[in-house]
């Protein structure tokens, strides 16, 4: 390095004011950079070295290498493979069902009428309330059947008091889940519709079009990267519901709620098998990848533009 | 002829969408509503909609440990929002105003991490946390939520940062010492007000978090932690949660409110204006 330095001096000096320069750049990421790495990227690679792992403790032997055995066993484990499936379920029930609630919701706030910003403001608050404690209030003050103005309504419309959360448990999650996730479709959907060009619309009523037409033929094609922008986000957010399942359920009846995430926090917390649940983190990392990273491509084209207006 | 149809049909629409509102509100409401009843009214049947009101849940709130999970709620939002925004305006800086080679590949790298589930990490996460004596503490949950908000706070700050219009760079020297001057004195307060929304995004994030604060911590936690133990009384303190939780949502859902304008922006990193 130094002989090279000294027969083409200039030209390295300028590389190197051309390196330093490059890292005067990059400064300013740095910080934000290796904290997200250090925090959110090392434990999965640690993770990984884990699931190779037998390592259990509550069991006195050390830790011992055992390759995939963890994931090969996972392939035959029930509860493991009913996550999984709740996992989907869950989640596609919840995103379809917020897109459409919310869509709707959406649709009819995009109107001029008195109160359209209260309306809007007490639509969008179910998002911003304590997953915690939604779910606290809603197990007793909603779902209850003695006691919650759910059981209540379906006694008086005659189909008796249901007990909501033993008799359907998966819709209840998925029921308290949207409630949360159509304020942030709406949010978003909204917002779409405020950017359809009006002058499209008028020239459309114009032209005789009527607002069924109008709204099918121009405005949801218009809508569709807004909706798959919140399917997206959607999902990524509840493909790790937590909350509602810890609380409303703990996972049950017979694991009938327990998603991936709820799945590996019982397997490191409960049964305090480290080996286990990091093979299954491992898997429901890949799952996750594998669903949102196509999705990412979809709509990334909405997010190089820089955003939309 | 089509405007007249579409007249007639407005009344039902709107009366539609004032009717989804509502339901959507209304467990919000009931739960308020709930919280001035006496625990019998809570849970007497049929509901009642009409009863004598009582704040005895409201003064009963701060009896037990209330306050000190409130302080860790408080502690741990306000300052990880601190060092979020202190280190997502200069990388946002430095993949919008003078971008570094790559810069399209490092924000997608920051929203890739947004993609996986924190379940899959939290098994060292606890170790590490464990090692470094740090369970149980304010600070492993700043260090958290600090890199749980950073990805978001860098897409909607760079997001407020690209409307800037380019003469005002130019205005500007692009010497390297006047490079902090150009962040700190010109694009800051040009974009004051989305750094306002931004950090109250990260903040209601963060104190609503609870899978991370039930993993890493116990008895020095924040708010959803202390909600859960109520868990254990069942119907007992119907009254009483729906105080609790009233009280705790108010400071969020006003946040919620105040910021509604960019709130979009902030929840699609950026994507949608």
């Amino acid at each position: 390095m130094t002989s090279v330095t000294h027969s083409r001096g200039p030209q390295t000096t300028r590389a190197r004011a051309g390196f330093t320069k490059g890292w005067w750049d990059r400064l300013p990421l740095l910080p934000a950079l290796v904290f997200v790495l250090l925090v959110t990227q090392l434990p999965f690679v640690i993770t990984l070295y884990y699931s190779l792992q037998r390592w259990n403790l509550v069991s006195t032997n050390p830790p011992r290498f055992v390759w995939f055995r963890n994931f090969v066993n996972a392939a035959s484990d029930v509860t493991f493979l009913k996550a999984v499936a709740n996992t989907g379920i869950m989640t596609l029930s919840i995103v379809v069902a917020s897109v459409v609630v919310g869509g709707l919701l959406a649709a009819g706030l995009n109107r001029d009428f008195r109160g359209r910003t209260i309306a809007r403001t007490l639509a969008i608050t179910p998002f911003f309330i304590m997953p915690v404690a939604a779910a606290l209030f809603w197990k007793t003050g909603v779902y209850d059947p003695t006691f919650g103005i759910l059981g209540w309504i379906t006694d008086e419309m005659g189909i008796g008091r249901i007990n909501w959360i033993s008799q359907y448990p998966k819709l209840t999650i998925i029921i308290i889940t949207t409630w949360q996730w159509s304020a942030f479709a709406l949010l978003i959907l909204l917002a779409g519709m405020q950017s359809f060009p009006t002058e499209v619309a008028e020239a459309a009523e114009v032209d005789g079009a009527n607002r069924f037409y109008t709204f099918r033929r121009l405005m949801l094609p218009h809508l569709r990267p807004f909706i798959e922008l919140t399917a997206l986000l959607v999902a990524m957010y509840v493909l790790e519901n937590f909350a509602a399942i810890a609380i409303l359920t703990n996972g049950g009846p017979a694991y009938a709620t327990t998603n991936l995430s709820y799945y590996v926090y019982l397997e490191a917390f409960s049964a305090f098998d480290l080996g286990r649940a990091s093979a299954f983190g491992m898997i429901s990392l890949a799952l996750a990848m594998a669903l949102t990273i196509p999705m990412l491509r979809v709509v990334s084209g909405i997010f190089k533009e820089g955003g939309r207006a | 002829m089509n405007r007249r149809r579409a007249s007639a049909l407005d009344p039902l629409l709107t009366l539609l969408t004032w009717i989804g509102t509502l339901i959507m509100f209304l467990p919000i409401a009931w739960m308020i509503l709930t919280s001035f009843k006496t625990e019998e009214d809570a849970v007497s049947y049929p509901p009642k909609l009409f009863f004598t009101p009582t704040l005895d849940h409201y003064r009963r709130i701060f009896e037990n440990d209330f306050v000190s999970f409130a302080t860790v709620s408080v502690l741990v939002t306000v300052v990880s929002t601190l060092i979020v925004i202190l280190l997502a305006v200069p990388a946002a800086f430095a993949l919008t105003v003078r971008p570094v080679p790559k810069w399209r590949d490092i924000l997608f790298f920051f929203i890739s991490t947004k993609m996986m589930p924190i379940a899959a990490g939290i098994v060292p996460i606890y170790l590490v946390a464990r090692t470094f004596d740090l369970l149980n503490t304010s600070a492993v949950l700043i260090i958290v939520y600090t890199s749980m908000n950073l990805p978001l706070a860098i897409w909607m700050i760079r997001s407020f940062m690209v409307e800037i219009p380019r003469d005002v760079f130019d205005a500007v020297a692009v010497d390297g010492a006047g490079r902090v001057r150009e962040m700190v004195q010109i694009i800051v307060p040009l974009i004051k007000p989305g750094l306002a929304s931004t950090a109250l995004l990260c903040a209601i994030f963060s104190w609503n978090e609870f899978f991370l604060a039930v993993n890493l911590t116990t008895t020095v936690s924040t708010l959803p932690v202390f909600l859960q133990k109520f868990l254990s009384f069942g119907k007992l303190y119907t009254a009483q949660v729906a105080a609790v939780a009233t009280l705790i949502n108010i400071p969020v859902v006003v946040a919620g409110w105040l910021a509604q304008k960019s709130l979009t922006r902030g929840l699609t990193f950026g994507a949608v204006k």
